[in-house]
């Protein structure tokens, strides 16, 4: 077997409770781009029980092909028969590139299937392009917290397998025009892949809120004025899915509790999105926000250093912009 | 019943930077400890040798100071412990380091494996699946909890927005988390004892039942194109806007990244 054997971008489909996560659209969307640069297909792998009906949306997402593994044993994730599953896959269609999520199922499912199918997988990817010269996926990551970068390649193995990072890549436009093949697998799952019990499945019920785990931060300084103007924070963050945090000026005025304070007295974050509103942005707070996924800052003072790091800055009064823009998402989302 | 605890040696910050000139980590200066997952998971075995007696054998992968990381872990109370280093193992991968674990491991009587889930200076979460692969055993990753179960172990796993609660049966790998436990200090009869009367055994190559072709950079399917510093961020654009354009331009932003 040689590399030329190996044809075809394939996407491990992460569905949870019958429902396609979001992160399989971004997936899709990059594999439709790395695949159009080595003119091959993409084809969506999913794997469930009562799942066939989330294929449509996976070919409206970017999939010329899916297969479908629609099993009973696969209905709740474990480990060996989804590795069984995926390694007979890769094994059968030989893939160029597989991409897996980076999350707990994909970090859990990635590294089985690659030492099982014996090649090499490069983790928590932020960048994936192909190497003009060799066709060769070049893998992007974050090393050592975030501060050093390494690109790597995986030249004499195949497939090139890589876990992508949620929230990084972009889905396409949902397109239901879309033509794809839907290949319903006709595999039984061997029952000695049972090798373990699931005594319960627990949903986490929501508990105290900690600003380093969220998705989008929401934070007011000492331009919010007082604790009562924090409440359109609150409003703003649920508009987004988000939650409120803070500066030390506005946590020493009593406005809101230390556990919301970002900076180096207070937590480091690394949202998605940090709204900052009325923050000026002290070196001590930007150590803890920088490394945000998208900053946009609010502020009256145009020379405010949070306009430094901002991705977008807006020069303008953070209690008039606030309810304006609760009112602009509301209207977005009804759209 | 015998537990073998994986560790790895990692400096002790997440903050560490590139030689702008050779393009090398910086490493001076940089005080090392035992991974925090890997720290957890030895806490893990120590509470399963308090209680049952387990025997407990914590093994390392690295240059030979990773020593005393081990000697640590022997002052926390492990019994044995084994280093594997030559440079014949240098440059792995993940899944050259987890053939080689696997196959130190393979040399050592075992019921249960601990390794962390990941390390704080790579960050994969793969070798711990990987040596259960080579091995061709079961595994649960992301355990918040364990205890054992006669002849099994009972593991709460954390996904994202759930826990599983799953029996496995022993012999078996189990990935720790950090929030496992709180780790126990080193005792002053465990540190003599760790440097005075326990040994640290060194394993090399000759000592590895394992081919060439599944170590050190030769068998790392992997390699490093190249590593950078993380660019430094581009300047944003700044507008005067009045409340209600400014609100607008925020919503269009953030429609353009697909944050909304």
């Amino acid at each position: 077997m040689s590399n030329a054997d190996y044809q075809g971008v394939f996407v491990f489909v992460q569905q949870v409770d019958g429902k396609t996560a979001g992160v399989a659209f971004e997936l899709l969307g990059k594999a439709h781009e790395l695949a159009q640069a080595r003119q091959t297909q993409v084809t969506a792998v999913l794997l469930g029980y009562r799942v066939s009906g989330l294929a449509d949306g996976l070919i409206a997402a970017g999939a010329d092909r899916v297969l479908v593994l629609d099993r009973p044993e696969l209905e709740v994730y474990m480990t060996e028969p989804y590795t069984w599953a995926m390694a007979r896959v890769i094994r059968e269609y030989k893939p160029e590139i597989v991409l897996t999520p980076a999350t707990a199922i994909g970090r859990d499912l990635a590294p089985r299937v690659s030492s099982r199918v014996h090649t090499g997988l490069t983790a928590d990817c932020t960048g994936l392009e192909i190497q003009e010269e060799t066709g060769n996926l070049l893998m992007t990551r974050p090393a050592f917290g975030g501060n050093i970068m390494a690109t790597i390649l995986c030249p004499e193995h195949r497939p090139q397998m890589a876990t992508v990072r949620p929230g990084v890549m972009h889905r396409l436009p949902a397109d239901t025009s879309r033509q794809g093949e839907v290949v319903m697998l006709d595999w039984d799952v061997p029952p000695e892949t049972r090798n373990v019990e699931i005594l319960e499945v627990a949903k986490a019920v929501s508990e105290a809120v900690d600003i380093q785990d969220a998705k989008v931060l929401v934070s007011g300084g000492r331009g919010m004025g007082g604790p009562e103007n924090f409440k359109l924070l609150e409003q703003l963050a649920e508009v987004l899915g988000g939650t409120v945090a803070a500066s030390r000026a506005a946590v020493d005025a009593g406005w809101i509790a230390k556990d919301r304070q970002v900076g180096q007295t207070g937590k480091t974050v690394r949202p998605n999105l940090y709204i900052a509103c009325g923050i000026s942005g002290a070196i001590q707070h930007l150590a803890g926000m920088e490394e945000s996924g998208m900053i946009v800052a609010i502020n009256k003072d145009e020379t405010a250093p949070i306009f430094g790091v901002a991705d977008y800055g807006i020069v303008g009064d953070a209690l008039q912009i606030v309810p304006a823009l609760i009112e602009e998402l509301k209207a977005y989302k009804k759209q | 019943m015998n537990i073998i605890v994986c560790v790895k040696q990692v400096p002790d910050t997440t903050e560490v930077r590139l030689d702008p000139v050779t393009g090398t980590l910086i490493r001076d200066g940089v005080p090392s400890i035992i991974n925090p997952d890997d720290k957890a998971g030895l806490e893990a075995a120590l509470r399963f040798k308090d209680q049952c007696g387990a025997h407990v054998t914590v093994l390392s992968m690295g240059p030979m100071q990773a020593d005393v990381a081990l000697r640590e872990a022997l002052a926390m109370g492990a019994d044995d412990a084994v280093l594997v280093s030559d440079r014949a193992f240098g440059g792995a991968d993940t899944w050259a380091t987890s053939s080689t674990l696997a196959a130190a491991i393979q040399k050592l009587p075992y019921d249960l494996i601990i390794t962390g889930r990941q390390a704080i200076d790579g960050d994969t979460a793969q070798v711990g699946p990987q040596i259960a692969e080579h091995l061709g055993l079961p595994h649960v990753s992301y355990a918040e909890d364990l205890r054992l179960e006669d002849g099994s172990v009972v593991v709460r796993r954390q996904f994202e927005d759930r826990v599983h609660v799953i029996r496995v049966k022993l012999p078996c790998l189990v990935t720790a988390l950090s929030e496992l436990n709180q780790p126990r200090y080193m005792t002053p009869g465990g540190i003599f004892d760790a440097f005075r009367k326990k040994q640290v055994a060194v394993w090399t190559r000759p000592d590895l039942d394992i081919s060439d072709d599944n170590i050190g950079l030769q068998g790392s399917p992997t390699r490093v194109f190249k590593s950078f510093p993380k660019s430094p961020k581009a300047a944003g654009t700044v507008e005067k806007l009045d409340p209600r354009e400014g609100a607008k331009a925020i919503v269009q932003k953030l429609a353009e990244k697909h944050i909304i």
